[in-house]
């Protein structure tokens, strides 16, 4: 097929743009690293052989990734509705809420009852939690940005009220819930040493990152496969076409956000139900926000989110390790190259696209002679 | 009595960071540029002015490093939207993150103290200026209290409201960078750069967040803490959109979030009836109004028309 003037091949726009803004990303981010007084080819390194250079490495990195798949998805749905759900982290939170309360409060029905009633009242408590933004976004106009950073704020207070005076046993200092016993999602380790008698290396691998597969494959089923995900990529690509096709824009938006916060929720059910068994303050540590990078970097398509939530579970996991091996790089420092990869990936989007062009066209897109 | 004293003065303290930011957001936004970014600006520049204050000891340094750090954060952010064309929001959100980073890893880096900055001598913070003389006189006492007893950085906040107001309404700079914010397209074809106009509102932007920062960690504070400006960036953007992108309504929306925290810092521990609330209520209450006052009245406000947008040349 003949191209147009000067217009890239597909291959350079999915793929070798963002490696480019994502090499930037990491060269700005090694900056840091100098600035900070250590050689970032040897944290990048450290980083590297701390979660790919071992099994127990490996179960990390797949065990944070399996989150960020969850938290990246939920931006995903949302972004392609064009809306900016930058509310994981509260939805995540709250919906921790909804798999302790089924978790612990129905513990007497047998685990293949309870659990699934687990993971949809984990699902039901995140989209609750973005319900709410989405409605006053559909009908009053509120700014979803706003509405979702306040609610990630109202979030982690009620939460730790809730935790503090609803679950957690009299008589104990530690602010978290007694332990869930019912709903479990089986780790690798146990599932190795059960059933096939092998034992490996420890980790926080559980049978959510199954979950997190499925839940990639029904976003795509969804989006491209549905009529109610193209209508939520048309209001996305072009309102006020969208409209005139007769789309109900605030029906869409409530529903983009709610499907947004269910899949935020799913994060619930790998850190509470499969690592923590029991809710704990404060347990989503930042992984809502991660969803947004990883969103950006996979391009909002599943299969990009897959992998860009590999590479922030490799970022993390080495992270990890490297501020153990070296106490000057903080943990924040994944805070930092989270912001550059959004900066370069979101903002920064087509900075190289005239460089490129120049590159693949040198005699100003004469190339359909 | 004196309680409502003290609330009234700590109302006062607590809505400076809020105004500044607000009327940054003001200035940005009425030139055409959406900034989710105000809260990083801020956070990087609380974190710099605590840091420059306790290693050269002044206060006056802190504050001037402190607008460097957000003038280029400003201008990253300026870069993104005005040369690259790229997604505001997205922008703004990288920049939050990355302030939120940055501070703690270079304040690990330098302090050694997990991010937090040695605690500031007198000498390096912005105190407040007292007036015993007058605080005993009947009725200008009251007042003297309430009013005459914060730092310069407050009364800065204060000044800045009318004289963006006038500058924006009055003044040739202001009606332009306006226009810009309503038609870049008239603006271009008068002749004058959408460009320049922008950066230059980005920069106010930029330096007014400054302030705020360094307002944050070297006058209500006296080191910074990770986090440390908790949300009132986007309390700031609401009562930016409360007060429909005006300079004097958002004194007064500011002024409202600004009471509504000190009655949070006095309330914890309060009871009433003998039932204590509880402080994590207490907590949400600014967080919780904001989206009230955003889901009652934003039917009423109107944006400038080219906000979010970036501008394009026609060729």
């Amino acid at each position: 097929m003949m191209q147009t003037r000067g217009e890239l091949p597909n291959w350079v726009d999915v793929g070798l743009i963002p490696l480019i803004n994502l090499c930037v990303a990491l060269i700005a981010s090694g900056l840091v690293v100098l600035i900070i007084g250590e050689n970032p080819f040897e944290a990048m390194w450290i980083m590297v052989q701390g979660s790919l250079g071992s099994l127990k490495g490996w179960g990390y990195m797949l065990y944070y990734a399996t989150n960020f798949v969850f938290t990246g998805l939920a931006v995903a749905v949302a972004f392609h509705a064009g809306l900016f759900n930058i509310g994981g982290e509260g939805q995540a939170y709250m919906a921790g809420v909804g798999a302790a309360t089924v978790g612990l409060g129905l513990d007497w029905l047998p685990w293949p009852i309870l659990l699934p009633l687990a993971i949809l009242a984990s699902m039901a408590m995140g989209a609750f939690w973005a319900w709410i933004p989405g409605v006053l976004q559909a009908k009053r106009g509120s700014h979803i940005v706003i509405t979702t950073i306040m609610f990630n704020f109202i979030a982690a207070s009620l939460v730790g009220y809730i935790i503090n005076y609803g679950f957690r046993p009299v008589g104990k200092m530690a602010v978290e819930s007694r332990e869930i016993t019912g709903a479990y999602i089986l780790s690798a380790r146990e599932v190795a040493r059960e059933y096939f008698g092998v034992k490996i290396a420890s980790s926080p691998l559980n049978f959510s990152v199954f979950l997190a597969l499925i839940a990639a494959w029904a976003v795509w089923y969804l989006l491209w496969r549905t009529k109610l995900g193209y209508e939520i990529r048309a209001l996305g690509a072009n309102p006020a076409a969208a409209v005139y096709a007769g789309i109900r824009a605030d029906r869409i938006i409530i529903i983009a956000m709610t499907i947004s916060g269910a899949l935020a929720g799913l994060m619930a059910v790998n850190e509470i139900l499969g690592v923590q068994h029991r809710l704990l303050l404060g347990y989503v540590g930042g992984a809502g926000f991660v969803g947004i990078a990883v969103a950006l970097m996979g391009r909002s398509h599943p299969i990009g989110i897959l992998l860009a939530a590999m590479l922030f579970g490799l970022l993390y996991q080495g992270g990890s390790e490297l501020s153990f091996a070296k106490p000057e790089i903080n943990r924040d420092m994944v805070v930092v190259i989270q912001g550059l990869v959004i900066l370069f990936m979101g903002a920064f989007e087509y900075a190289f696209r005239p460089a490129l062009s120049a590159l693949f066209f040198p005699l100003g897109g004469e190339d359909n002679q | 009595m004196n309680l409502y004293i003290e609330l009234l003065a700590s109302t006062i303290r607590m809505s400076v960071p809020l105004i500044l930011a607000c009327i940054a957001g003001l200035w940005s936004e009425r030139s055409g540029i959406v900034d989710i970014g105000l809260e990083g600006k801020m956070l990087i520049a609380a974190f710099v002015a605590a840091s420059a204050s306790a290693v050269f000891g002044s206060a006056w340094i802190g504050l001037f490093c402190a607008v460097l750090a957000s003038v280029a954060f400003a201008l990253v952010h300026g870069y993104a939207s005005i040369n690259q064309r790229g997604n505001q929001v997205v922008s703004g959100v990288a920049i939050n993150m990355l302030a939120a980073g940055l501070a703690v890893v270079l304040g690990n880096e330098w302090f050694k103290e997990g991010g937090r900055t040695p605690a500031l001598p007198p000498e390096g913070r912005f105190l407040p200026f007292e007036f015993p003389m007058l605080y005993d006189i009947p009725v200008v006492g009251t007042f003297a209290k309430i009013f005459l007893t914060h730092s310069i950085l407050a009364y800065f906040a204060f000044a800045i409201v009318p004289l963006s107001a006038w500058a924006l309404a009055r003044t040739r700079f202001g009606l332009r960078l306006r226009a810009v914010g309503e038609n870049p397209q008239a603006v271009d074809t008068a002749g004058i750069s959408v460009a320049a106009l922008r950066y230059r509102a980005v920069i106010i932007a930029g330096v007014l967040c400054g302030v705020a920062g360094a307002f944050i960690s070297t006058s209500l504070s006296s080191s910074f803490v990770r986090d440390m400006t908790a949300g009132s960036g986007f309390m700031a953007l609401a009562a930016l959109i409360f007060a429909n992108w005006r300079a004097y309504p958002a004194l007064g929306a500011c002024l409202l979030f600004g009471f509504l925290q000190a009655i949070g810092n006095f309330a914890q521990g309060a009871s009433v009836d003998g039932f204590q609330i509880p402080v994590q209520f207490i907590n949400m209450l600014p967080y919780v109004l904001t989206v009230v006052l955003l889901a009652g009245f934003i039917g009423k406000s109107v944006p400038p028309r080219a906000s979010g947008i970036p501008y394009v040349k026609d060729r």
